[in-house]
């Protein structure tokens, strides 16, 4: 069913176009599934599910071009290393991070496929098990690494992410539905959006930067990107652990209902870097969190399927939409589908390894278009570029609101750069704070205002304790080197 | 505009304060203790510590650099530079041109006009500048209209629409 060419057909359109939504900043991948629903309505199953998987998959990984080359993440997932890729691109380092990026995810993406075939049910048992308590401390474990991602000035970013989980308590949104923050306007009812402040906070702000630029260097990237597949080997065995620990948290973190392939990535690079035996390299250019992290993202993609196929509980906001697909064409996700139609479930497992195989090759042409429109001078590119991002922002939600927000927090961001306030924790902060809050407040009301009952249930005691355990590790590591220090 | 870390601490630290007050006014879920005050009037304190922490560590710092210290604040180096200012005048006034007159004028004109701006204010040759604006705008316009089917409005052109 997989290799019927008009499958493959199908599967090669939906590469081209998962590969264009991913790489404009603005465009989710979650954007481009919900796009192709309507596709989808006159196609058989395998096909429809096939234009999904490769869609997502494609567009995660092409979401970190626009990111390494013009520091403008395509997609959120991307944006956990875009600053790394980016330091990398200035160093020459162009192609290392995004044959990184391509090979990464492409192998991430395959062992969570080779997880979702052998552990599925295993897996969801224990996501099951998930309550509001262990929510809460996963969410906040997850905040956790994004400031100490921006650990040369943990301060800053401790006061940015408070920011961004402020500025997630805009609007009616919160669990007593009362409208915070809005001061009558009724455009901020549906809080600030996630997008729109993203592709301001990262592109405007580049563009600002640019245009008052006084010494315009041009970039010179286009030598920079030759083979792509050069050295990528060596990679693999330089840090099979970091690609290991990557997927696995990766699939993990999918699984869970609601916590998708940003998160996951903001977890990985933030786990690489404490567990790096080089974390002083991180920032400059260095190419292991882009490794671990690439490979998480990819593999959260296909984690996410992991509930939703046995469940039928998203596992994250790609899978919603995919299992509304699943029920229109009579694959209703649940124990059944694995007894009553296993070969459509075979399929799809197939379909998942062609997909992260065709990523590959087709992946490598993407990085050499782009490399084309990097040709393009500087002057000309980035007002094009500026005006994507207007209408990208509008697009969203066909309102002229987005885009006054993108470009206030595009000066925001500017502002904040220029005064040393890191601005991923701002980003994580809105993305997490709706989920912390909810978690939060269930967690208070369900304990009585008990706060004890935050550690009662054994997952949740675990994911605490580690939690206080990273915020108090810098402080018990700087102890240890003045010990070591004055020894 | 690089301020001193001191002036950011004690911003932060009235920010919170006001914030704090602010959400002691929010009525909370109807028979429970908690409600919508409780996040936010916890990221008050965080961000109140956080502002007295960066308060007293940029006190300190000018304390220890004594007469070196960096200005309260500092201006950014462009500001001298008359054609960056104009570039940033005008960058920041063509996307608040965009928001006033696209619905009246249309996507086409008004983006034609936009990169056209802000090219030229780029010093991208004036006819190079315009051609590319027709281009893009129009490239723009077929992917997000035609393809995405994203609603641009066509304002004046509403005549010739396609």
């Amino acid at each position: 069913m997989v290799f019927d060419p008009y499958t493959i057909v199908v599967m090669l359109g939906a590469s081209l176009f998962g590969l264009f939504v991913g790489a404009v900043p603005g465009l989710t991948a979650t954007m481009a599934t919900a796009l192709l629903v309507p596709v989808t309505f006159f196609m058989p199953p395998i096909p429809a599910i096939a234009a999904m998987v490769t869609a997502t998959a494609m567009a995660i990984f092409s979401g970190d071009i626009p990111g390494c080359l013009l520091r403008m993440p395509g997609t959120p997932a991307s944006a956990a290393y875009t600053d790394e890729a980016y330091a990398m691109t200035r160093k020459g380092l162009a192609e290392v991070a995004l044959g990184a990026g391509l090979v990464f995810s492409a192998i991430g993406g395959l062992f969570g496929t080779a997880v979702l075939m052998l552990a599925a049910p295993t897996l969801a048992e224990v996501a099951l098990r998930f309550s509001s308590f262990e929510y809460f401390w996963l969410v906040l474990m997850g905040l956790t690494c994004a400031v100490f991602i921006s650990s040369d000035r943990p301060l800053k970013g401790v006061v940015t992410l408070f920011f961004g989980l402020l500025v997630a308590g805009v609007g009616l949104n919160n669990p007593a539905a009362f409208a915070r923050f809005t001061f009558g306007n009724t455009e901020l009812l549906g809080g600030i959006g996630l997008v729109p402040m993203m592709i301001g906070m990262f592109a405007v702000s580049e563009i600002i930067r640019f245009v008052v630029d006084t010494e315009a260097q041009p970039l010179i990237v286009e030598a920079q990107i030759g083979n792509v597949f050069k050295g990528m080997w060596a990679l693999t065995v330089k840090y099979p652990v970091q690609i290991l620990r990557g997927s696995v948290l990766g699939t993990i973190v999918g699984a869970l209902p609601g916590a998708g392939a940003d998160i996951a990535a903001w977890m990985s690079y933030a786990m690489s870097k404490r567990f790096s035996k080089e974390p002083e390299k991180f920032g400059t250019g260095h190419v292991e969190g882009i490794v671990e992290s690439g490979s998480a993202n990819n593999s959260a993609l296909t984690g996410a399927w992991i509930p939703a196929l046995v469940f039928g509980i998203p596992g994250d906001s790609i899978t919603a939409i995919v299992i509304g697909v699943l029920y229109m064409k009579n694959m209703n996700p649940g124990p059944t589908l694995f007894t009553t139609n296993p070969q459509n479930i075979y399929a799809v497992f197939l379909l998942f390894i062609v997909a992260n195989l065709i990523m590959l090759p087709l992946g490598w042409m993407c990085i050499k278009v782009a490399k084309g429109i990097l040709r393009v001078p500087r002057e000309v590119l980035m007002p094009v570029i500026l005006l994507f991002c207007v209408v990208g922002a509008f697009a969203i939600n066909n309102t002229g609101f987005d885009i006054g927000v993108m470009l206030v927090a595009g000066v925001f961001a500017y502002l904040l750069e220029v005064n040393g306030f890191p601005i991923s924790p701002l980003i994580l902060g809105v993305v997490l704070g709706g989920m912390l809050e909810e978690n939060l407040v269930s967690s208070l009301i369900k304990a009585d205002g008990n706060v004890l009952a935050f550690f009662g249930r054994p997952i949740a005691a675990a994911l605490g304790i580690t939690t206080f355990g990273i915020w108090l590790s810098p402080l018990l590591t700087r102890r240890r080197r003045r010990m070591v220090a004055a020894a | 505009m690089k301020l001193d870390d001191a002036l950011w601490g004690a911003a932060l630290m009235l920010f919170s304060a006001a914030l704090w007050v602010h959400v002691q006014g929010f009525p909370t879920i109807p028979g429970q203790q908690v409600g919508p005050s409780a996040l936010p009037g916890a990221l008050a304190v965080g961000l109140f510590v956080c502002g007295a922490i960066l308060l007293w560590r940029g006190l300190r710092e000018r304390a220890r650099a004594g007469a070196g210290a960096a200005p309260w604040v500092e201006r950014p180096e462009w500001f001298g530079a008359r054609p960056q200012v104009i570039a940033f005048v005008v960058l920041v006034g063509v996307n608040v041109a965009y928001l006033l007159v696209v619905d009246r004028l249309g996507f086409i004109i008004t983006g034609t006009v936009y990169l056209a701006a802000l090219m030229a204010v780029l010093r991208v040759r004036p006819l190079r500048a315009l051609v590319i604006a027709v281009v893009m705008t129009l490239a723009i316009h077929y992917c997000f209209f035609k393809l995405l089917r994203v609603p641009l409005p066509w304002g004046v052109l509403q005549g010739v629409a396609w």
